[in-house]
């Protein structure tokens, strides 16, 4: 028996075959209808349709960097301003933060209609005090705000996580030598939260440049994202699903290039290793 | 210039009687009738969105009733759009005992062999099915394999107090007075057909330029709309959130109910009229269970609370001729011949032909 | 400074909150809107009661979301177990980014892929649905698995090994000094992992939507009605949840600063 383990590798031996059926098989299976036809012969024709995308890719892929940095400008402070706090009230706030994300995602999206709408909330408050009204559905906008709102608690946890670790000494440390608070930050807190903030961005891109719901409840489903695509494709008939598996494709390796680029600014041993 | 007057009447003199829905159970010599050794099974009905009486607002709720009675559970779920519809039915993921498409999917469900023959003989209500429908120049539809559910014309439904009326024309959706207040379908064939009406093409047409210049048409007007819209439709215009729509006219008459503003009218170019059938797929699992289900929507009664409750017309003989049905010879659904708008059903249309729209409807999204 | 960050952190809390509070105001609207707000009212809690389709599927949910976790959380901690006892370095490498990948992945990916091989094998099998509670929570027991094998793993790696020694040192088997020794160790770890599991099936809507057949879980059931117009009653429904979940974390919350103080005091 192996010394250094608790047990024997056979106790994987049901998760290795799990993943491999429900994992990489149907990985294969997308990538086995991207580069066939509708009648199962090999063809590269698909990848000739994506021109046709490029604005839905290319809308994605821009609304989910906008979202991705005003969350993290949003977010870096809050977790900086958490960790100042006392322990009890760290906690209270985390609570507070995590509580949303347990209500589903569709109605937190939805509530937002009630509040941005033309005879919604905000714009009765506008019109009452005599600004009168402002387009605030249906527009790129909205819809960024609607990434930044669902997926803001995915930012925020592993920064704070990150730098409430930073050991305090460090801190002392740094002053004793002379620095101000704002070169404590840039010296000490920001290259130590850096996994922390690697992990958020990838937290939030993702699933922001893959949405389908968002865009179409508060973007008025004028423009179509990438998901907004995939999904069309897959609920037309199956004569699309090679073309939607070519994007859903693209997507992957899209998120993965990322997910890599991102890795390199870490040296977390825990981050993902492909 | 009739019809202009038609459509300025129709608006006028629409009577605003609420469609109360106050019911009587179902009588229980009848319930003996639905009996059967079916009793435990499962039944998988595929329908429209808000296109059953569902027990809201005390009205009856079908399908708990033929829950009640035959002991049958009923899985209901529900579609936006034929095409969504055809994509479950079509990978073979999901089975369904019930479907209710309209008669252009019918057709292509017929074409492909997806539809089981329906065995009308063990229908006792099927006396009250008006086969008139069952025509191959209009419908399409075919006896045996469909049964007519609702029938329907699309018009456009604008809020008057919002708005002055505009005219009545599908251009109205293209107008630059009504930014970020007009909507539009979200689904190919109907969204096309504002279009393709405007253009004077026919909305089955084969011709592919025909289509490439519809959803041009389609592109300079989409800046101006608010979004595209299926059933969200009711919200926004109940509320005033968009100003004027296409929809369904019998949606239209619900609407109003809740917002007497809400005014209608069928646009001169002519519109699209549709037959929504109910269909058992090949897929069935449950077929007797499926007969027992189109029987008891084809009981009187039934058919008479679904017709209250849904708004849409009827072709169902013993409650278009029922003087107590609260739509009975309304305007709107049942317009006399001479104040009828210019109608075209929608039909099959060759692969070619709608692999080519459904790619443009994606360029219009993507554009 | 001090205010200027409190201010900060009640802005954010408001933002989060806004809509909670739409939410739970237009709950007990009277009328039947979520957009205009008519008089208060409890008619909406009371049509839940009743509201056969929603009940029947917060049961799916809750099925999926228990069955999901737990075996998940079995074959995760299994798992775990079995990925330190892989000796080649290849091999475990090969397993752990086969792990990350859903965890990665965009969920309309995992969602279509999957649909994908379950409709292929029930087309192999002839079978006229191949969608349903099977392979609804197959896709969640997919998905969970890598949160309960990523929450285990490292507790695992800095478990003191010797303690398991001296176990088999003293006789016992080496199952048994996995319950005996290793399990309490790794307690917390599991149970986190399992909590995640459960809360990440609760929530999905992407993966179920393409996987769940006339199997439909809440989250579908909110989806298809948020195609029409939304009635309070799903408003209502959600509040339920969202008082359920608070008072659940206040009482968490609790129970831990109190195991703290414990703590302190021992040290």
């Amino acid at each position: 028996m192996n010394k250094k383990s608790f047990g024997s590798r056979i106790v994987a031996a049901p998760y290795i075959v799990w993943a491999a059926i429900f994992i990489i098989v149907p990985l294969v299976i997308v990538a086995y209808f991207a580069f066939t036809d509708a009648n199962g012969a090999f063809a590269l024709s698909n990848f000739a349709q994506i021109g046709k995308y490029k604005k839905a890719f290319g809308l994605s892929i821009l609304y989910a960097v906008i979202a991705t940095i005003i969350t993290l400008f949003i977010a870096y402070p809050m977790a900086y301003f958490m960790t100042k706090l006392k322990i009890s009230n760290q906690r209270m706030i985390m609570m507070l933060i995590m509580l949303p994300m347990w209500m589903n995602f569709l109605i937190r999206t939805y509530s937002w209609i009630t509040i941005l709408a033309n005879t919604g909330l905000i714009n009765k408050f506008l019109t009452w005090i005599g600004i009168g009204q402002v387009q605030l559905i249906n527009t790129p906008g909205a819809v960024i705000l609607g990434m930044v709102y669902d997926f803001i608690p995915y930012m925020i946890l592993p920064i704070y996580t990150a730098m409430s670790k930073i050991d305090n000494s460090l801190l002392e440390a740094a002053s004793d030598l002379g620095s101000n608070s704002w070169s404590r930050i840039r010296r000490v807190i920001m290259p130590l939260s850096l996994p922390g903030v690697i992990s958020g961005i990838t937290m939030v891109f993702v699933p922001s440049v893959s949405t389908f719901y968002i865009s179409q409840k508060l973007g008025g489903n004028k423009d179509m994202l990438i998901g907004d695509a995939i999904e069309y494709l897959f609920n037309t008939g199956s004569q699309y699903y090679n073309v939607a598996s070519t994007l859903s494709l693209i997507l992957m390796v899209l998120i993965l290039v990322c997910t890599l680029i991102m890795n390199r600014f870490s040296d977390d041993e825990e981050a993902v290793v492909l | 210039m009739l019809k202009k007057i038609f459509a300025v009447l129709l608006c006028l003199t629409l009577s605003i009687s609420l469609c109360g829905c106050g019911y009587e159970y179902f009588n229980p010599e009848l319930e003996a009738s639905y009996t059967s050794d079916l009793a435990g099974t499962e039944l998988n009905v595929y329908n429209w969105g808000e296109y059953i009486s569902d027990g809201s607002d005390g009205c009856m709720d079908v399908n708990r009733e033929f829950e009640r009675i035959t002991g049958i559970k009923v899985n209901y779920t529900t579609f936006e759009s034929n095409e969504t519809m055809y994509s479950q039915l079509d990978n073979g993921g999901v089975s369904y005992d019930i479907i209710i498409p309209s008669e252009y999917m019918i057709e292509r469900l017929m074409s492909e062999n997806m539809l089981e023959k329906i065995d009308i003989s063990k229908l006792s209500n099927y006396k009250y099915v008006d086969t008139s429908y069952f025509n191959p120049d209009t419908t399409g539809l075919v006896e045996g394999y469909a049964i007519p559910y609702n029938v329907g014309m699309v018009g456009i439904i604008y809020n008057s107090a919002l708005i002055d009326e505009p005219e009545h024309s599908w251009t109205a959706l293209w107008d630059e007075k009504y930014r970020n207040m007009s909507l539009n379908f979200n689904n190919p064939r109907d969204g096309f057909m504002t279009a393709q009406m405007i253009k004077g093409y026919s909305v089955n047409s084969t011709n592919l330029a025909e289509w490439n210049d519809a959803c041009e048409l389609l592109k300079s007007g989409k800046d101006v709309l608010q979004s595209y819209v299926m059933d969200e439709i009711y919200g926004k215009l109940e509320t005033g959130e968009a100003a004027i729509g296409p929809y369904y006219a019998g949606d239209y008459l619900v609407m109003q109910e809740v917002n007497p503003d809400l005014k209608f009218f069928y646009p001169e170019e002519g519109t699209n009229i549709f037959i929504d059938a109910i269909c058992i797929p090949k897929c069935v699992k449950n077929y007797e269970a499926a007969l027992l289900y189109i029987n008891f929507l084809l009981e009187p009664e039934i058919a008479l609370a679904n017709a209250e409750y849904i708004g849409y017309a009827s072709p169902h003989t013993a409650v278009i001729n029922n003087p107590d049905y609260c739509y009975y010879q309304n305007e709107i659904l049942y317009p006399k011949k001479e104040d009828m708008p210019k109608v075209e059903y929608y039909r099959n249309i060759p692969e070619e032909v709608r692999m080519h729209y459904e790619n443009l409807w994606l360029d219009l999204k993507l554009y | 400074m001090k205010t200027l960050s409190r201010i900060y952190i009640a802005l954010i809390l408001l933002f989060l909150y806004a809509p909670v509070a739409v939410m739970i105001v237009f709950s007990f609207n009277s009328g039947g809107s979520v957009w205009v707000f008519e008089g208060f009212s409890l008619d909406w809690y009371k049509g839940l009661a009743t509201n056969s389709s929603m009940l029947t599927a917060l049961q799916h949910t809750l099925i999926v979301a228990v069955l999901s976790a737990i075996i998940s959380t079995v074959m995760g901690t299994a798992a775990s177990v079995g990925i330190l006892a892989l000796r080649k370095k290849f091999t475990r490498r090969a397993v752990m980014s086969a792990t990350n990948i859903p965890m990665m992945n965009a969920d309309i990916v995992t969602g279509v892929s999957l649909m994908l091989l379950f409709v292929f094998v029930g087309s192999l099998f002839g079978l006229k649905e191949s969608l349903g509670f099977f392979t609804v929570l197959a896709a969640h027991i997919t998905f969970n698995l890598p949160y309960v094998i990523l929450s285990v793993l490292p507790r695992l790696r800095a478990t003191d090994m010797s303690l398991n020694e001296a176990a088999l040192d003293l006789g016992c088997t080496p199952v048994k000094a996995f319950f005996k020794v290793i399990l309490p160790s790794i307690s917390t770890s599991i149970f986190t992992g399992a909590i995640m599991a459960f809360t990440l099936s609760l929530d999905d809507f992407v993966i179920s939507y393409f996987t769940c057949g006339h199997y439909q879980t809440l989250p579908i059931v909110i989806y298809n009605m948020t195609k029409k117009t939304v009635s309070p009653d799903v408003y209502a429904l959600s509040t339920i949840i969202f008082l359920a979940v608070f008072v659940l974390l206040i009482l968490y919350n609790t129970l831990q600063s109190k195991a703290d103080l414990r703590r302190g005091i021992r040290a």
